[in-house]
């Protein structure tokens, strides 16, 4: 019953909201998503560590069909859940000194896009994710395309043909599925996601339904070559939109690989995997570059956020229990330094209004806060030790490297190249002497602070104590790491 | 069989009001007629009954399609207040001919015998005829009648021809007597039977606008008052797929094999040219049309791949479709209406284009968000959006090609879905994200209400596509 409350309530705070006018918009929304963050941490909090779905919701929607409204949160699904509860407050927060046009349908679509977020990751039926995959896309949409850049129409048509465009293989690929479970006379055929782990699909189907699977993760994610949409995106794209993009947004694709490629098509994955995991690294290599050649802030972010996932990518697909447990502790850490990087990008644009990495220098003068936060953020993200980033890149990277080595040694250049981008980026936006335009920075406001305060107390908790959030994943993953195991010896 | 004789007699009283000198009263009373059909229409539910010497058959499918039909013909005329505005229309004439019209479509989706469908299907075709070019100033409009009656006129005698030949074979008109010949065939089939049954469905597949026979929907639904290409593309269409599938679910699934590999093709070829081809369009009503054609593609799945979840699917998208169709071309109308620059020439004829382009629409969402928000579900829905109506008809249709193994046709219908993303979103672009210093625009309460139950339908039957199940 949880569950379904996790997914109605943001809705319905969400047209509640477009009644609102002025500024106590901004207020009713934050009050909103900070209700969910209590409900998601409850959720948390009271998971029982074991490998089933708990808080559960069942409901036949289209009962001829055996469709249902089926909806629970389980090990692997517990800390997105929780990622999707934590960031939007300080998402919202993180707009409080900025003003936008129509705010009800702004902050609206914001809690529109939370409650489609949570019910991804919390469906237990194939068509229920599908549904809410697709749903999650429509808010993020208008966000960007209404409130967005210059360029703002056609880049994100672009993104939004492209990820339908993914997502209608994996529809295919679902209703294949769902004919494969059985029916027999009165009982309909099935679409619950555990009925799908039970079938026995030939090799030659396993390799296209991976396929269909992994085109439209892939491009979510997105994986190399799948990324075109995404740093014109995330550029173009208002910040905070930015950050449900960066934050949230792309772990779903990450979420749809372990939940359904891996325990579904075990032989697609032994036949294909390779190739993602290539395709993943290439990725990770190639975005790292192109981030460390980049002079706008955001799209430097963009390209790291990009070649981090890769990683994640790479982890799931090397079948390892660490990989899957490092990606699943790595989207939390990265939906945090995420958004905390769009944060500071954001502060240093509305200051100076630029973005130019050459435009600006010597912020740091003026501001003792912002360069702390900034500066644990940043490493963060390039994964220093005691930081959140650091266990999720571990634990992949191990994973990877377990799978091969070669691979392994390719991957964990992103440390190296992460640590050049972002240093780079601290150097010449914050060190340095002033620019006109950096001149008299102001340091951050109150609302700025709380933004990052928590955000910074969650770098330092994932970093130091991840036994809070690897104990809850762990029994989920190792009974599907065992799930996979059988199966796929089963299935030869 | 009621709604038939309801719907004749109220033609006929429609007429009559005519002469009236207030034109006041015929909406009201075209509304009115249309509930007590569709009411009377269910006075029958869970019986099945032969009518005309066994030459009609209703029975729950039946029903549920004329309500269908009878619902969206509802919802057209409910969008045509401005008649009375309009000192040249002729509000009797055009109420009373949709009401004939309709009795032909009745009798397409109830017809047990080949002779009542081709009554049927000339009853709703001439009405349609006289339709399209009932704007008499306009060039465009008297072209598109014409090129419409030739065109039909000879798909019709081809789809006669195919009867004959029919009969020919199997010495039956009826569906039953087709049945028996084509599932138990005494020494092979004869080869009339498969000219015949290609001829008759070319007839009918020119009807729904499927490719290659698509010819004249762009210039017939262009050069068509927008209200009657409402009704064009909904009634028609429902009308000719209830047809479809009735012909081939009941006589010929005997040969299946023959005719699905056909079926399949021109499917493949509707969903490409329909698809693609609207992509291309500047005018929102020729893209329209285009889309027409397109989802007569995705209809053509369902019948190509003949299975239990075909009538399902049929039925559902029918809906689905039609009524994201009339909300769409209401929203058109009025955008058309009020912010035209059309003058009309010295010949009394206008150019009538400029007022339907994309960008006629832009700003819309900003200065009237009930138009907005109603023309952006209906596109979500024809795009096939989750969470809309339009999905579920996707998803049914799809369903029932993965059930016959079509896969490669399911990726033709998946790759021309991501185009049909295209061209719909372009009215959402301009609406939501465009500027236009356009004064808002006027919308009647009755009309506002109307496009607000299409609205809601569309999204209830997106959200709770179950609402619908005790029907099937």
């Amino acid at each position: 019953m949880l569950t379904l409350f996790l997914i109605l309530y943001p809705a319905l705070a969400a047209t509640l909201i477009l009644l609102f006018r002025g500024e106590r918009v901004k207020q009713a929304a934050l009050v909103a998503a900070l209700v969910e963050l209590v409900l998601a941490g409850f959720a948390f909090f009271s998971f029982q560590p074991d490998a089933t779905s708990q808080f559960g919701f069942d409901y036949p929607w289209l009962g001829t069909l055996g469709i249902r409204f089926s909806a629970g949160i389980d090990g692997i699904s517990v800390l997105l859940v929780l990622l999707t509860g934590l960031l939007l407050p300080f998402i919202i927060l993180s707009t409080f000194n900025r003003s936008y046009d129509r705010p009800s349908t702004f902050y609206a679509l914001m809690l529109y896009m939370q409650a489609a977020l949570v019910g991804v990751f919390t469906a237990r039926d194939g068509f229920l994710f599908y549904l809410f995959f697709e749903a999650a896309l429509i808010p993020i949409y208008f966000l960007a395309a209404m409130w967005g850049g210059e360029n703002r129409i056609p880049v994100t048509f672009k993104f939004f043909v492209y990820t339908i465009f993914g997502s209608l293989f994996m529809l295919v690929a679902l209703v294949y599925l769902y004919y494969q479970t059985p029916a027999t006379g009165l009982i309909p055929h099935s679409a619950a996601i555990t009925d799908f782990y039970k079938l026995k699909l030939t090799p030659e189907a396993q390799n296209w339904v991976f396929w269909a699977f992994f085109i439209a993760f892939a491009i979510k994610m997105p994986v190399f070559p799948f990324h075109t949409w995404q740093p014109d995106t995330y550029v173009e794209s208002p910040t905070p939109a930015t950050m449900l993009l960066a934050g949230i947004m792309l772990k779903m694709g990450v979420y749809g690989l372990i939940r359904f490629i891996l325990p579904i098509v075990p032989l697609g994955v032994e036949t294909w995997g390779k190739t993602a995991i290539i395709l993943s690294v290439i990725g990770i290599i190639y975005g790292s570059i192109i981030a460390i050649r980049q002079r706008d802030m955001k799209r430097l972010i963009a390209y790291s956020s990009f070649s981090h996932v890769g990683l994640m990518a790479a982890g799931v697909f090397s079948q390892t229990e660490t990989g899957m447990q490092g990606a699943l502790v790595q989207m939390l850490a990265h939906g945090i330094n995420v958004v905390g990087m769009f944060f500071v990008a954001d502060i240093i644009f509305s200051r100076t209004n630029t973005r130019q990495l050459d435009q600006l220098g010597g912020i740091t003068q003026t501001t003792p806060k912002l360069t702390v936060y900034f500066m644990i953020m940043l490493l963060g993200s390039v994964a220093l030790p005691l930081t959140n980033g650091f266990i999720g890149e571990f634990l992949l990277l191990h994973g990877v490297f377990t799978y091969n080595h070669y691979l392994g040694l390719a991957a964990g250049f992103t440390i190296i190249f992460g640590a050049v981008y972002m240093l780079r980026m601290f150097q010449k936006s914050m060190f340095g002497p002033t620019s006109s335009r950096t001149e008299s920075f102001a340091d951050l406001t109150s609302s700025e602070s709380w933004v990052f305060v928590p955000l910074v107390i969650m770098v330092f908790w994932i970093g130091i104590y991840p036994h809070t959030f690897l104990k809850v994943t762990e029994p989920a993953v190792a009974n599907l790491m065992k799930y996979i195991g059988t199966t796929a010896v089963s299935m030869k | 069989m009621l709604p038939i004789v309801l719907l004749s007699v109220f033609g006929i009283v429609l007429l009559f009001l005519g002469f009236l000198k207030s034109k006041a009263v015929l909406l009201p009373a075209a509304l009115l007629f249309l509930l007590i059909t569709l009411a009377a229409n269910f006075l029958d539910w869970n019986k099945s009954y032969l009518y005309f010497n066994d030459m009609l058959r209703t029975n729950n499918l039946s029903m549920i399609f004329t309500a269908i039909v009878l619902g969206s013909a509802f919802m057209v005329v409910a969008l045509s207040s401005s008649f009375i505005e309009d000192e040249s229309a002729q509000p009797a004439e055009y109420y009373a001919l949709i009401l004939f019209s309709l009795v032909g479509a009745i009798m397409m989706v109830s017809f047990e015998n080949l002779i009542m469908l081709f009554v049927g299907v000339e009853i709703l075709s001439v009405a349609m005829y006289v339709l399209t070019g009932s704007d008499k100033r306009n060039l465009r409009s008297n072209e598109a009648a014409l090129k419409y009656f030739l065109m039909g006129a000879f798909a019709t005698g081809i789809m006669l021809f195919g009867m004959a030949l029919l009969y020919g074979a199997t010495g039956s008109f009826t569906l039953a007597g087709l049945d028996s010949y084509t599932a138990n065939p005494q020494a092979g089939l004869s080869l009339l039977i498969y000219v015949g049954l290609l001829m008759l469905l070319i007839g009918l597949l020119f009807k729904v606008s499927a490719a290659p026979f698509h010819f004249w929907t762009p210039d017939v639904y262009d050069g068509a008052p927008t209200i009657f290409t409402a009704f064009m593309s909904t009634v028609v269409k429902t009308a000719g797929f209830a047809a479809l599938f009735r012909l081939l679910s009941v006589s010929f699934e005997g040969v299946y094999s023959f005719w699905w590999v056909i079926l399949a093709i021109i499917t493949a070829i509707t969903l490409v040219i329909g698809n693609i081809t609207a992509a291309y369009q500047n005018s929102f009503k020729r893209m329209m049309a285009y889309s027409s054609i397109s989802h007569a593609g995705y209809l053509l799945i369902g019948l190509a791949a003949l299975g239990a979840q075909t009538k399902q699917a049929i039925v559902f998208y029918s809906l689905a479709y039609s009524v994201a169709t009339i909300s769409a071309f209401g929203v058109l109308l009025l955008v058309a209406q009020q912010r035209s620059t059309q003058t009309f020439s010295s010949e009394g004829a206008s150019d009538g284009v400029t007022s339907e382009n994309f960008d006629a629409f832009n700003g819309l969402a900003r200065k009237n968000p009930l138009l907005g928000f109603a023309m952006a579900v209906s596109m979500l829905s024809l795009a096939g959006i989750p969470l809309t109506a339009g999905f579920w008809g996707k998803f049914y249709m799809f369903s029932t090609a993965v059930e016959r193994g079509q896969i490669w046709l399911l990726v033709v219908a998946v790759l021309m879905s991501a185009v049909g993303i295209y061209y719909y979103f372009r009215v959402i672009i301009a609406m939501y994200f465009r500027e236009g210093a356009l004064e808002p625009i006027r919308v009647a309460p009755f009309y506002r209400y109307v496009l607000l139950a299409a609205t809601i339908l569309t999204l209830g039957l997106g959200i709770a596509p179950g609402l619908l199940q005790g029907l099937f």
